[in-house]
């Protein structure tokens, strides 16, 4: 099956004023999220979460300089590597990716293997 | 390469067609005789305007059945655009067949698979996802042609959905509509919606990639998702038919072409899904606002409004196709907003005159509108036909909300809309800055010239206001 990457994007202010009781619920979402692409028949074949873009260090050719690539107001800040059987299938199991502060952004990973 | 040779090969069997006597036929679409047997004339000409004939009704059918077998939308463009040059030189000698489609599509077929033995790499081109074919819910395509040596399935509700995947940006929808179900050129459609032909180029070439490498199905979508999905398609043929309607900009304000090839395009998704209700109601919105073309313009190029249009000269043929497809899309369950609009151009074209039209059942009719689709246009519309039901203040009313609410600033009806009301009520002045801000707002030569010729009639006459001071 073709794999895809979605990308989570949200605004971190929302995690850095988040109560103990709203991290909780993302923890669950996210929980139930692995279990709904199961039930479509999906695979999630890896996925994380990142440090807030504060922990960001940037390589513009060999310049290092503090802070992330690009400042937006919704940062990359986790994502999800899966497997759907083609596009509709990849955005039908984006739809219930937890992104309470944002959205998510879906992208095909390329096939390099010229098949 | 988007813009290969097949184009302009297709292009000159087009041309070859439309300079002969009897190309005439081909400009009518949809009304396709029983059975569409074409004389089997061996005279050149004959085989010519058969060629358009055939690119003009059945370039979907031809090429959404090859794509399944090419696997990929450019080899299968190619190779339909190929089938069409061969069929110019082999219909004049052998005379048109019984059935041009299945010809054609056979065909390019021949070629699709010959390249793909010749040329392993073809296929990892722009490969296609080509999903075993399903039952679609809630429509029951028509019989498969009978092919010459095969059956071939009709596969053109694919190729539709596909071209309007919510995934793809609406300008790329329309432009891969027109290119890949209407067959028309990049040059064609660069011409129809005024970008350079390089822009155009990209759009669609960029179209085409994303589809290939996202994966974006070549099916029709499941039950669940197709009222969502119809919708895209549905609005995308409207966008077609409103551009071509009103054009843009320039001097004509109807592009004929678009709004014929939008038309056909409604015609087409009907006989594809005819249980439908918003395609029976889009259909019947074309043919209805359609059957005004002739009317909408005074020889002079100057835009006629609804109600200087001369009614004589409306359609009568279009309308009633039209209003016999109305009660149907309104019918079981709450009607949708094609079927909505098309039963107010209904009230519109079976009205006698303008002022003996019935707008207090079109103003229920736009109630019902809204509801179904919160635009703030519709409500301009709504208003405009509450002016009329209750007078202008009641009008004024609701547009000076509109303008509050800053959705349609950029909108020229709005204000042109302000601009009739305050001068009905003999506000000249103001009524002179509202056409004056619509003007600002239009680039369409004929729609200037009417504004223009409405601000020296409202400037021409003594203000009221004025001549008393």
């Amino acid at each position: 099956m073709p794999e895809y990457l979605i990308l989570i994007y949200e605004d971190e202010n929302g995690y850095a004023n988040a109560s103990p009781d709203v991290f909780q619920q993302v923890m669950e979402a996210h929980t139930r999220f692995a279990q709904q692409v199961e039930e479509k028949s999906g695979k999630i074949v890896s996925g994380n979460a990142l440090q807030p873009t504060s922990t960001a260090t940037t390589i513009r050719g060999d310049v290092v300089t503090d802070g992330p690539f690009a400042e937006t107001k919704e940062a990359l800040g986790g994502y999800y590597l899966i497997q759907a059987r083609d596009l509709d299938h990849a955005l039908d199991i984006a739809k219930l990716c937890p992104a309470r502060f944002g959205g998510v952004e879906v992208r095909p990973i390329m096939d390099l293997s010229g098949g | 390469m988007s813009t290969g040779p097949g184009p302009d090969a297709t292009r000159k069997a087009r041309d070859a067609a439309r300079e002969s006597p009897d190309a005439g036929g081909a400009g009518r679409p949809g009304r396709r005789p029983a059975g569409h047997d074409r004389g089997r004339g061996p005279a050149g000409s004959d085989s010519a305007a058969a060629v358009a004939d055939a690119h003009r009704r059945e370039w979907a059918f031809v090429l959404a059945a090859t794509a399944r077998v090419a696997g990929d939308i450019d080899l299968a463009e190619e190779c339909v655009q190929d089938a069409y040059v061969a069929a110019l030189d082999a219909w004049s000698r052998q005379g048109v067949p019984r059935n041009p489609g299945a010809w054609l599509t056979t065909a390019a077929r021949r070629r699709a698979i010959d390249a793909l033995r010749r040329d392993r790499t073809l296929r990892g081109k722009l490969p296609l996802l080509v999903e075993p074919s399903q039952p679609v819910a809630g429509s029951s395509p028509p019989a498969p042609a009978p092919g010459e040596d095969d059956v071939i399935p009709d596969d053109r509700l694919r190729l539709v959905f596909t071209c309007c995947h919510p995934a793809l940006a609406r300008e790329a929808q329309v432009a891969l509509t027109l290119r890949l179900v209407c067959g028309l050129t990049t040059t064609e459609i660069a011409q129809a919606f005024l970008v350079p032909e390089a822009t155009m180029a990209a759009r669609v070439t960029r179209a085409k990639k994303k589809i290939s490498a996202a994966r974006i199905a070549y099916r029709v979508p499941g039950a669940a998702e197709l009222p969502d999905r119809l919708d895209g398609v549905l609005t995308v043929v409207h966008l077609l038919y409103t551009t071509g309607h009103t054009a843009p900009a320039g001097e004509n304000l109807v592009r004929d072409d678009l709004v014929e090839r939008a038309v056909d395009l409604a015609r087409m998704l009907r006989a594809l899904m005819p249980d439908e209700r918003e395609v029976r109601g889009l259909l019947a919105l074309l043919l209805l606002t359609d059957a005004r073309r002739a009317t909408r313009a005074a020889a002079d190029g100057r835009l006629l409004l609804l109600a200087e249009q001369d009614r004589s000269r409306w359609d009568r043929d279009a309308i009633a196709e039209g209003i016999a497809l109305v009660p149907g899309s309104l019918r079981g369950g709450l009607p949708g907003r094609f079927a909505l609009q098309a039963a107010i151009a209904a009230l519109h074209a079976e009205a006698p005159s303008y002022a003996e039209t019935d707008w207090r059942q079109i103003v229920r009719l736009y109630d019902a509108l809204l509801a179904v689709w919160p635009s703030p246009v519709v409500a301009l519309n709504r208003a405009v036909a509450l002016a009329l039901a209750e007078g202008p203040e009641a009008g004024l009313a609701q547009i000076r909300e509109l303008e509050r609410d800053g959705r349609l600033a950029d909108y020229r009806y709005l204000p042109a809309a302000k601009a009739d009301l305050l001068r009905r009520l003999g506000r000249r002045d103001e009524a002179a800055q509202a056409y004056g801000a619509a003007m600002a707002l239009t680039e369409n030569d004929a729609e200037r010239a009417f504004l223009g010729g409405r601000i020296a009639e409202v400037r021409g006459q003594p203000d009221p206001g004025r001549a008393t001071s």
